[in-house]
């Protein structure tokens, strides 16, 4: 039996939920893009920035702000966590892999593996921290309840429909995101360096563009949307928990792969498709064979259509 | 040429004179049965070893051959289903079914790109403790299969009490896993493994079938993994709840193998001990010499030892690959090159 209410609230959830996988895949899609990295650690650098946010909100006392407070409290969260992600990732990139430009993309893969873990037991060592802001506070490795701050109110009245604020923060937030990436990467000097050495980094070099910095760049920007992600999904799930960051990063993975991997609006696509599939999965069939279906969506993707939707038709080079 | 002990050997002999050192440690120092563990893992690895080490091929899902294995082991020798064999018969089949698991996964995927490749087999390792614990009619979800039967040598089963004789089986099973992959290694086939390590497109025009040889690969890594697994649930008697076998069980395969030395069997024996006995030797002496001194403490997440797992292994990752990319003992054909 297929509710047309029902169908249409899970619409809305998974719409929302897959804007935030689509901001968490821009991150992979354009490191990928650029250096052909799985950057493993970016689910986890995801995560940190969400204990930087549950931080500054419990450090700050923002619960206790007034309504007009909260929207500078969210904001200074969504800022927080952008810089703090995007210069963890860049960090990432300066110490972990660019030394590796020249090994193996296994070796580059297998360092990659490593930052994650070591980030994921930081976000360990976070939650564990003796701070009254983190609730369910005695165990280290347990989920936290991120406080909603936002009013969980049905902004359609008593329609037979709910949106909340929540929702439309997550639009609000993701869609100028991408609108200003796209332009950037389309418009602008640093998007027409990026673009250039995704194509050929050495030729990108001969004509002076200096590709370190631009790939440093670029994991700036991946992991600051990561950050931005971070701070809209923990107000729309409220609770965080150090091993989020996997689930996280296996489905904007997924989502990237869908969309056509090094293609931005491909990464949007397959976000808000993985979101609906999730939400559609969690009401119709059980919730428990949620993550299997995701998994199998990716490896038929990866079999039938590796480019992905919306990807280019690119052959691996010799 | 006058016959020179290799690597491979020392540690094995090492390996075998072991428990002459238990006798005279006090009890609380004594280490084979932590060693068992080394041993286990060691199998497990020189499995990824075929697959990451001699293949190129990223397998980052190697636990959920483990537990399949486990779960096979299980399935056929517990008493409540109805296959019922005994150890011996039960564990020989967990080799068949791992690499029929596989061959699975392996069929349609290997055409992938090496970090493509990867993901799936990570994406598979989450899926298989998924299945394992949603069919709960089959596998008791979380509460595992038990008891399960260990190995009987003239008339009576084994005990948790014979560790001596389990640390030698577990012993004498790595002895044969070390000399089948090494005889592996140096095989026709072990060959056209490193060689589409080093160029898959020359080594097809060579005439080399690259599906076939990759898939062969990954099947064998799986068996070995999955005869880990069925060695693991006969010595704990249960294959324990599905995510005893989760990602980082898979990362404690990758680190002994890269640590180690990626392609080389002594590598992967050092490796284990190096990776395993920080796991469960150093860690857990660790936790309980803080308990003892009262140092450590529930509340305070940095003075328990076990929580700093993952950062020893991620380190242990970017440091090896950046530092020895060739391992601890670099495989012949590297240290020729050098």
């Amino acid at each position: 039996m297929l509710d047309f209410e029902v169908f249409s609230q899970q619409l809305i959830t998974g719409l929302s939920n897959g804007m935030i996988i689509a901001l968490i895949a821009i991150g992979y899609t354009m490191v990928y893009g650029i250096i052909e990295l799985i950057n493993f650690a970016h689910g986890d650098v995801f995560m940190l920035g969400a204990f930087l946010a549950l931080t500054l909100l419990g450090a700050l006392g923002m619960e206790a702000w007034g309504p007009s407070g909260q929207v500078f409290g969210v904001a200074l969260m969504l800022i927080g966590s952008a810089v703090f992600c995007g210069g963890l990732n860049w960090s990432l990139d300066r110490l972990a892999y660019r030394a590796l430009r020249k090994s193996s993309k296994l070796s580059l893969l297998v360092s990659a593996i490593g930052c994650s873990f070591v980030c994921m037991n930081l976000g360990l060592f976070w939650g564990g921290a003796p701070m009254k802001v983190f609730a369910n506070g005695n165990s280290a490795a347990a989920p936290k309840d991120f406080p909603a701050i936002i009013p969980q109110i049905n902004l359609l009245g008593d329609g037979f429909l709910r949106i909340t604020p929540g929702d439309l923060l997550v639009f609000a937030v993701t869609i100028p995101l991408m609108v200003g990436l796209t332009f950037m990467v389309k418009r602008t000097r640093l998007g027409r360096a990026m673009r250039a050495v995704a194509q050929d980094p050495i030729a990108a070099s001969l004509m002076g563009i200096p590709v370190d910095r631009v790939i440093g760049a670029t994991f700036f920007i991946g992991g600051a949307l990561g950050g931005f992600a971070s701070v809209i999904y923990s107000l729309y799930n409220n609770t965080i928990g150090f091993q989020m960051g996997t689930r996280a990063g296996l489905d904007a993975f997924t989502a990237a792969v869908l969309g056509g991997i090094g293609s931005l609006p491909g990464a949007v696509l397959g976000g808000l498709t993985i979101g609906c599939v999730r939400s559609m999965s969690d009401q119709y069939l059980e919730t428990r064979w949620t993550n299997t279906i995701v998994f199998c969506i990716l490896v038929l993707i990866l079999i039938f259509r590796p480019n992905g939707l919306l990807g280019s038709t690119r052959r691996e080079k010799v | 040429m006058r016959w020179r002990p290799g690597p491979i050997f020392i540690i094995l002999a090492l390996a075998a004179l072991l428990p002459l050192l238990d006798v005279v440690l006090p009890p609380k120092m004594q280490l084979c049965e932590a060693v068992r563990g080394v041993f286990l893992y060691a199998i497990l690895a020189l499995g990824l070893n075929v697959v990451t080490g001699y293949a190129g091929l990223l397998n980052l899902g190697i636990a959920a051959f483990m537990a399949i294995g486990a779960y096979a082991f299980g399935i056929l020798t517990c008493e409540i289903y109805p296959f019922q064999l005994g150890f011996w018969p039960a564990l020989a089949l967990t080799i068949p079914i791992g690499a029929f698991a596989g061959f699975i996964l392996g069929a349609p995927t290997l055409g992938l790109r090496g970090d493509y490749l990867a993901i799936v087999t990570l994406g598979f390792g989450e899926i298989v403790q998924d299945v394992l614990k949603n069919l709960d009619v089959v596998t008791k979800g979380t509460q595992g299969i038990n008891p399960l039967p260990a190995p009987t040598f003239g008339g009576s089963e084994w005990t948790a009490e014979d560790e001596y004789k389990w640390y030698y089986l577990f012993f004498a099973l790595l002895v044969v896993t070390v000399f089948a992959v090494r005889n592996l290694e140096r095989s026709r086939l072990g060959r056209a493994w490193f060689s589409i390590r080093e160029d898959e497109i020359a080594s097809r025009s060579m005439g080399i079938r690259v599906e076939r040889t990759k898939l062969i690969a990954f099947a064998t890594a799986a068996a070995i993994a999955a005869f880990a697994g069925g060695l693991s649930a006969s010595v704990l008697s249960s294959t324990g709840e599905p995510s005893n076998y989760d990602f980082q069980i898979s990362i404690l395969a990758l680190c002994i193998v890269i640590v180690g030395g990626i392609g080389s069997i002594a590598g992967v024996l050092v490796g284990a001990l190096v990776m395993v006995g920080l796991n469960s030797i150093v860690l857990v002496k660790a936790t309980a010499w803080m308990a003892a001194n009262g140092i450590g403490s529930q509340g305070n997440v940095l003075l328990s030892p076990n929580n700093w797992k993952f950062l020893i292994f991620g380190l242990a990752l970017i440091l090896a690959v950046r530092l020895k990319p060739n391992g601890l003992i670099p495989p012949r054909i590297e240290r020729a090159k050098q």
